[in-house]
């Protein structure tokens, strides 16, 4: 086992582990998107809170979720660690003049990961605080569908985006994410050595459109929920 | 042209600052080191300390060249070492920052010379080939594939100069290792003794202190032979492969 622990704090093992969580954050931000979308739908939240009552009661979704607790905690937390090493391993005197040119990413986000993924997690903080941790404990008005008891996790989504320093907030949060995958996505596959002639362009290809179209999808619900834009609807009915 | 030059200087009477020097008569001509090679015989004559500075081949191929001119590892040109660059890459009138490689792992010996000798000892712990592989016509003997073979050889062109780790953001050793890693594994003679290699020389990149690679690919950009980062993807795969599939403990 002594080589599995030696694997781990390689500074490759420590890429290994932020590919890997990242590509699992990746693929939840899809699920997560899925869900948001429902808040569009114009029924008053209800096939939205039906739909957030099944992802946090189902078990397999309930055990999944902690996987994600798990990777989130731990990609942040090995985010640190790699930054404060590679931080060290710059030595104390830094250059008086620096250009930084990237070849097939964006240099922008490619050389600011840390930053954009410390906005990233203070901004991981209010989110759950404002909807995960009410659901959790704090106080939720109830709604009643086909005579069961549903919590309105739509009215706090609702009442929050009504705000619109809220709104800004998410809405640069999203830009946040969004430049994080323009080279989190690719450099995963890196990491992971998973690089070739023929496939790479389609994974950039994909991490592009990826990183632009998942966060502007985010980034359009609270816009249109602040002006009360409804524009799809149920299909529960 | 006048030039005018903020050189760091560090060891001697510096604590480690920029001095400014004014040049008037640079030529176009000149490569930078023609050019630093009169900066010093001017300070020579005033009985100051000269600039070290580390050259060797002043053809670009034996790496030693190192400084970071304008915050770029080797200058602004693309492709070129220090060395062969030359002053028609600047404009009469301009002020050039010249400062050493930065990085822990490459301690300020003085002035613009830096110990790269970390290096050295990563190529020690496995940049080579112990197994008797003959003579040259056994080589010869043995089928490689062209496209094969020139991966091969732009691997091996890697000077072994540290541009890379001066360009990278976290000082990683990453595109020395994984150019020597390919440029070996890629080979039949070298494949012998891969498994081992990508272990060992990851080992002592790490002992010495670089940082991790977060695939900015500045080191790329920056290369004097435009080693790809494609090498790094290599070297990550052969490294997995070598702890995950293979029996060697390294
Ligand atoms: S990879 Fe390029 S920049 Fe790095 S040591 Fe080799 S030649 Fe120099
Ligand atoms: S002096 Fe040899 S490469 Fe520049």
């Amino acid at each position: 086992m002594n080589w599995f622990i030696n694997f781990l704090g390689s500074s490759i093992g420590q890429k290994v582990i932020m590919s890997l969580t990242g590509l699992f954050l990746i693929t939840f931000l899809a699920v997560h998107l899925t869900g948001n979308l429902q808040l569009l739908v114009n029924d008053q939240g209800e096939q939205f809170n039906i739909y957030a009552k099944f992802m946090t009661t189902n078990p397999l979704i309930k055990a999944t979720s902690y996987l994600l607790y798990a990777s989130i905690l731990l990609h942040a937390v090995q985010g640190i660690v790699l930054w404060r090493k590679n931080r060290s391993a710059r030595g104390g005197q830094g250059y008086a003049r620096k250009v930084t040119k990237a070849v097939g990413t964006n240099s922008f986000a490619a050389s600011n990961m840390a930053w954009l993924g410390i906005i990233i997690f203070v901004f991981l903080g209010l989110h759950l605080y404002q909807f995960w941790l009410q659901m959790k404990l704090g106080k939720v008005p109830m709604a009643e569908y086909n005579g069961e008891q549903v919590k309105n996790l739509y009215v706090l989504v609702a009442e929050a985006y009504s705000n619109p320093i809220y709104v800004a907030v998410y809405v640069f949060s999203m830009i946040v994410i969004g430049y994080h995958l323009l080279h989190g996505f690719q450099s995963a596959f890196q990491t992971l050595g998973l690089t070739h002639k023929k496939y790479t362009p389609l994974i950039k290809g994909i991490g592009w459109m990826y990183s632009i179209i998942v966060p502007l999808l985010f980034a359009i619900i609270p816009i249109l929920m602040y002006f009360n834009i409804y524009p799809l609807s149920s299909f529960l009915h | 042209m006048k030039i005018t030059l903020k050189v760091w200087r560090q060891g001697g009477k510096y604590k480690g600052e920029f001095v400014e020097y004014k040049l008037d008569n640079v030529k176009e001509e000149m490569s930078f080191l023609e050019m630093m090679d009169v900066l010093n015989e001017s300070l020579v004559q005033k009985k100051e300390q000269p600039v070290a500075f580390e050259h060797d081949c002043r053809e670009g191929i034996c790496g030693t060249c190192s400084m970071v001119i304008d915050g770029q590892p080797h200058g602004p040109q693309k492709a070129t070492t220090t060395c062969q660059l030359h002053m028609r890459s600047f404009k009469d009138g301009d002020t050039i920052y010249v400062e050493p490689f930065r990085a822990k792992a490459f301690p300020v010996i003085r002035d613009l010379v830096v110990d790269r000798s970390a290096f050295d000892r990563i190529i020690q712990s496995g940049g080579y080939i112990s197994v008797n592989t003959g003579q040259a016509q056994d080589a010869n003997a043995i089928p490689v594939e062209k496209d094969v073979a020139s991966m091969a050889f732009d691997a091996a062109a890697c000077i072994g100069c540290g541009a890379c780790v001066a360009a990278c953001p976290n000082a990683s050793a990453m595109l020395f290792v994984s150019a020597k890693v390919s440029h070996l594994a890629m080979l039949p003679q070298g494949k012998v003794e891969a498994k081992k290699r990508a272990q060992a020389m990851v080992k002592t990149m790490d002992m010495e202190g670089f940082g991790r690679c977060s695939n900015v690919t500045a080191c790329e950009a920056e290369c004097p032979k435009e080693i790809s980062v494609n090498n790094i993807a290599r070297l990550n795969r052969e490294y997995l492969g070598s702890v995950f599939a293979s029996e060697k403990i390294v």
